[in-house]
């Protein structure tokens, strides 16, 4: 009976965990193999030559690659401090609301819905120059006399760029660290109001030591994510002006798709893999304990 | 927490946090009605005309509906391939004797944060050899590499909170697995199937980067491509952009309004509750 049953969920798990194998974990493999060769099909005579770790070596003493990497990790620290404290602020505000808290999550959940080429977009329209909305704002209300040419300057580029992402991840934030205040007994509160302790101690106390497990899952599941933007940055800047706002998945499609350099573009994919990895498996170990090892009971 | 200021200021920055979610795309949905050429002028706040000609000239000068109707295929054939294939695989995860449980659960997790650029040289030779470049299956194909972990991660989440009891008497009964997982659990995961289906549509509808990377033309353009595509003889066509980005975000929206609370309760049950 056992012996059956344990042939049958293998059985039954086989169809997907063969499709994940040939499809995801098969081309990685193939990616790292593909990285030691020079196979530029702009040049097709050249043929597929191994070359070792050149393509590495090229990548690691280009100024283009560490930039990009640069790119990947300031907009990474950026964007998910700001998503973690202000989807923090919004998850205990909500927390605690007694009406309505059906509307506000489904206004919470449309960002997150909504296409990140759409984000992107959207918020290129409304930093436009000369006359989007932001600088009709920043203007009207005297915050800045003369507003920079936000997309042609390597620095005010990334204000839209933070921004857009921020619109679209900070209520997804907020959605899971809700979920993880709501799991926090009520009478911890109650207890503490009666003991005198003021609102603030409350929050440091109770609220931020019992949510520290969910604000790790969020924070490393946030920067694997942005480690890996693409999407946003292409539609608003481009990687531009010049290479000024180039994340590393954004440098490694155009060595792949617009020089078709396959051998280098699969070397930078093997770097991105093995850092986001890294990651992954940290975000694995900390739910591990908690989601992972349940026993089937 | 009793009212007062705490409470003032409470409502105060909820107000405030959900109209800054709700008005770019207020704005939006107003700038797409209005003429190209009031568009940077004066926006009225509230329109007192409405504009047709954004929305006529995408379908019928930008072909969206082609655009929408190779996204719909796209999403729809990886959710249908993924659903069913995903539920066998988590069933037998949350409830058969599994050796090497952990491990599996851990690689498919892992494998749904790979960053899907790592992974577009080898498909792209892939799909060349396979002459699958600029086809629908050349797309299906790389989705299922997002969309089948996040199927199953979602599903083993579901399949375990069904109560056990039901499923153990009826194999004391003498059902077998097979007839138990058809008649008793299938007919309690209407739910769960539903929401993972939702959420794996919209993660195919949005995706973009592997639907640029492997179609060559308008003909196969995946919505966010085609309007990330859009260009102007001499400048950006913010009009018709705007209303490819309002089509792009309807099918979404709606299902959010739809499935909010399932939604949610599937996004989180992965990550946080215990």
């Amino acid at each position: 009976m056992m012996r059956d049953e344990k042939r049958l969920g293998w059985t039954m798990a086989l169809p997907a965990l063969s499709v994940i194998a040939l499809i995801a974990l098969g081309p990685i493999l193939w990616a790292a193999w593909e990285s030691l060769y020079l196979h530029d099909l702009r040049m097709p005579w050249l043929g597929r030559r191994f070359i070792g770790a050149q393509n590495y070596i090229e990548a690691l003493s280009d100024p283009r690659f560490w930039g990009a990497i640069g790119h990947t990790l300031a907009f990474a620290a950026v964007s998910v401090s700001l998503e973690l404290v202000l989807g923090l602020a919004l998850a205990v505000a909500v927390d605690s609301m007694t009406r309505g808290r059906g509307l506000v999550r489904t206004a919470m959940l449309l960002p997150w819905a909504v296409p990140t080429v759409v984000v992107g977009l959207v918020w290129r329209f409304i930093f436009e120059t000369p006359a989007g909305l932001m600088n009709a704002v920043l203007v009207g209300s005297g915050v800045m006399a003369d507003p920079p040419i936000w997309f042609a300057d390597p620095e005010a580029a990334w204000v839209p760029i933070i921004l857009a992402d921020v619109w679209k991840t900070t209520p997804f934030v907020a959605l899971l660290l809700l979920a993880g205040l709501q799991n926090i007994e009520r009478s911890l509160y109650e207890a503490a109001q009666i003991d005198g302790a003021s609102v603030w101690r409350q929050f440091t106390a109770i609220t931020l030591p019992l949510l520290k497990p969910a604000l790790l899952v969020a924070l490393v599941f946030r920067t694997v994510d942005a480690f890996r933007v693409f999407d946003v940055i292409y539609v608003m800047t481009g990687g531009g002006p010049g290479t000024a706002t180039e994340p590393i998945a954004m440098y490694t499609f155009s060595a792949l798709l617009e020089n078709l350099r396959f051998g280098y573009g699969s070397a930078l994919s093997v770097v991105i893999f093995v850092a986001t990895f890294l990651l992954a498996l940290i975000a694995i170990r900390l739910m591990g304990r908690r989601t992972l090892i349940e026993p089937a009971s | 927490m009793t009212g007062g200021i705490w409470g003032i200021g409470r409502r105060l920055a909820i107000a405030v946090m959900v109209s800054a979610i709700l008005f770019p795309i207020y704005w939006v949905a107003v700038a797409s009605f209005t003429p190209e050429s009031q568009l940077f002028g004066q926006v009225d706040l509230v329109p007192t005309r409405l504009v047709f000609d954004h929305y006529r000239a995408v379908f019928s000068e930008r072909a969206l509906g082609t655009a929408v109707w190779n996204s719909l295929i796209v999403a729809g054939a990886t959710t249908l391939l993924c659903v069913p294939i995903g539920a066998l695989c988590a069933y037998a995860l949350a409830r058969l004797p599994f050796p090497g449980r952990t491990l599996v659960l851990t690689s498919v997790l892992a494998i749904s944060m790979f960053p899907q650029i790592s992974i577009v040289s080898p498909l792209y030779l892939l799909l060349r050899e396979l002459r699958l470049i600029d086809t629908y299956a050349g797309l299906v194909l790389p989705y299922l590499t997002f969309a089948m972990p996040l199927t199953i991660w979602l599903l083993v989440g579901f399949f375990r909170q069904l109560p056990r009891e039901l499923e153990e008497a009826a194999l004391m009964d003498g059902a077998s697995r097979l007839r138990t997982l058809w008649t008793i659990v299938l007919p309690l995961s209407w739910p769960g199937l539903t929401t993972t289906a939702i959420l794996t549509f919209l993660y195919c509808w949005n995706e973009f980067l592997f639907a640029l990377c492997f179609t060559l033309g308008p003909d196969r353009y995946t919505v966010p491509v085609a309007i990330a595509l859009f260009r102007g003889q001499y400048q950006v066509p913010w009009g018709q952009i705007l209303a490819g980005a309002l089509v792009a975000t309807l099918p979404v929206a709606m299902l959010v309004f739809l499935a909010q609370r399932r939604i949610v309760a599937g996004l989180t049950s992965g990550a946080v509750k215990g």
